[in-house]
């Protein structure tokens, strides 16, 4: 389609009136910042975003509300993980006991390197166990490439406690209910 | 105090004049022209900041901060301590020469950008008196004939860049500089024209004697202002004209290639530039260092009255470099064919046109 361009008047030529729009237009912002304190960026590092929930940060290793390590060493989350950041050693013959008196094992080392994470989610997604999530922090920052390898006490320090469902507190419930069959009156 | 005094009135008059020039400029350029660079760059920065709802620079903390209780922080703020940062910053970068540079035009450029702008501002009576001393560097009969010769030159520091640097954003924003001054030069000159057939001399100190005695120029030549306003934005580069700059699309224009102390001369030149046709336009439009009451339109006799009307120069030059500031904030850049369009059949014809009316109206009130 073509748009026929009207020719401006004498008066539009005469730049006047876009002068006038400017000086209204940028005195008006100039006002706002300067007196009404609206200035619309961050200074970062004293204030920071909060990002809206479900935001794709850094994933941690939680624990459950016990206190337990949820994470059961099964490796899923490091056979998904596209660009290969998690590394997991499982127990192995070492008589690590998991936390917990119903999970088999207990990882004995979790690492996520964190300068190859994509923050895609898979592993969040992947995890049968609930134990590892993508949580609020993006801005993650270190010296030393060895500094961005987090390792496991490290991820559950930053991970804290999921308020979700105990799976296998809610499994024992179940069992422990099925002692006492229900008998119709 | 004596001695000081006998030693001056023991000096011959060139001997006075040799050491009250130095020291004059001396002061003006390390003591007004260099800070006032500094500083403009300072509201530069802020001034965009306030406009596009930035805060601004707000960082530089030097240590003795903390031992300034309230005001220490606000200064911080206002980021006066920016300029400090911003030029020991310069000193220490360094100072790259990319190989295929034409090297002796690549290192005498940013010279070239500077020393016109400088030395414009000799011939500028920026106060009446201090004590026996005219406040102006240069009192010459042909002050504005030699503004406009040395302005002139300052674009063949651009020029030479743009050709030395060896790469074509340097080279376009070069050639672009050169099409961009003679636009101009020929419009800026012509407007004058009308205020020096009133005024009757070339001398800047007569034309702001001429103002103190009747209305300022601005009031009887608005044609003539607004042909020199536009022209000086032309010509110190700046917003709606910066066509050899152009960020957007020349990269840096005639500076792409240079660093570090090189490329903060160009800068320095650009403002420098800037508070000279500021202080031009003071003298030719708003009555240079007078005012219209309170006596200050009088040559100073006491020592305050000499300082204050420095104070009244300074400020009018300050109002109007703000005013240059703002625009570039405001204004689009202009096409390049608009640029020579608005310079060659718009500005030539109408600075012709008051020179003429001008002529008429003196003709008509002075027949002789």
């Amino acid at each position: 389609m073509i748009v026929k361009r009207a020719n401006l008047t004498l008066w539009e030529r005469l730049f006047l009136p876009t002068l006038l729009g400017g000086l209204q237009v940028t005195g008006k912002h100039f006002i706002r910042t300067v007196f009404g304190g609206k200035a619309v960026t961050m200074q970062y590092p004293e204030q920071k975003w909060v990002v809206p929930e479900g935001y794709r940060g850094a994933p941690y290793l939680v624990r459950d509300q016990a206190g337990d390590t949820k994470c059961v060493s099964c490796q899923l989350c490091e056979f998904v993980c596209p660009p290969k950041a998690i590394k997991i050693i499982p127990p192995g013959d070492s008589s690590l006991k998991a936390d917990r008196a119903n999970a088999e094992k207990t990882p004995k080392e979790f690492e996520i390197n964190m300068l190859r994470c994509i923050f895609c989610g898979f592993c969040q997604e992947v995890c049968p166990e609930e134990a590892i999530f993508l949580q609020r922090d993006y801005s993650l920052t270190g010296e030393t490439r060895d500094e961005m390898i987090y390792n496991k006490e490290k991820l559950l320090a930053l991970g804290g406690t999921h308020a979700g469902v105990q799976k296998w507190k809610q499994k024992l419930e179940e069992a422990k209910g099925q002692e006492t069959f229900p008998v119709k009156d | 105090m004596e001695a000081i005094k006998q030693f001056f009135s023991g000096l011959s008059w060139e001997q006075e004049f040799v050491i009250f020039t130095t020291l004059k400029v001396c002061i003006v350029l390390f003591g007004a022209v260099l800070p006032i660079v500094a500083y403009a760059v300072l509201v530069e920065r802020k001034v965009s900041a306030w406009i596009q709802d930035r805060v601004g620079p707000n960082r530089a903390t030097p240590f003795f901060v903390k031992y300034l209780p309230v005001v220490g922080p606000i200064l911080v703020r206002l980021g006066i301590f920016h300029p400090l940062a911003d030029g020991l910053k310069s000193f220490l970068k360094e100072d790259f020469t990319p190989a295929h540079v034409r090297k002796v035009y690549f290192w005498i450029a940013p010279a070239i950008a500077v020393v016109p702008a400088m030395l414009a501002l000799a011939v500028i009576p920026f106060g009446s008196k201090l004590g026996d001393q005219k406040m102006v560097i240069a009192d010459l009969n042909v002050g504005i004939l030699f503004t406009f010769g040395i302005i002139s030159l300052g674009v063949y520091g651009l020029v030479l860049a743009g050709y030395a640097s060896n790469s074509k954003f340097s080279f376009l924003g070069g050639i672009r500089s050169s099409a961009q001054m003679i636009s101009y030069e020929i419009a800026m000159g012509m407007s004058v024209i009308p205020i020096f057939m009133l005024v009757g001399d070339l001398n800047l100190s007569k034309v702001i004697a001429y103002q103190a005695d009747g209305a300022w120029l601005v009031f009887k030549q608005p044609i003539a202002f607004v042909i020199f306003l536009v022209a000086a934005f032309a010509e110190t580069n700046r917003l709606p004209f910066d066509l050899p700059e152009a960020e957007t699309e020349l990269v840096g224009g005639y500076h792409t290639e240079y660093s570090s102390m090189k490329f903060a001369l160009f800068f320095i030149g650009e403002y420098t530039a800037m508070i000279a046709a500021s202080a031009m336009m003071v003298v030719l439009f708003f009555g240079g260092w007078t005012l219209p009451f309170a006596g200050l339109n009088e040559s100073a006799t006491t020592f305050a009255m000499g300082l204050a009307h420095i104070g009244i120069f300074v400020s009018k030059m300050l109002f109007l470099m703000v005013v240059f500031i703002w625009v570039r904030w405001m204004l689009p850049r202009f096409r390049y064919d608009q640029l020579m369009d608005l310079g060659w059949r718009r500005f030539v014809p109408l600075a012709l046109v008051n020179i003429v009316l001008t002529a008429v109206v003196l003709w008509a009130l002075h027949p002789k």
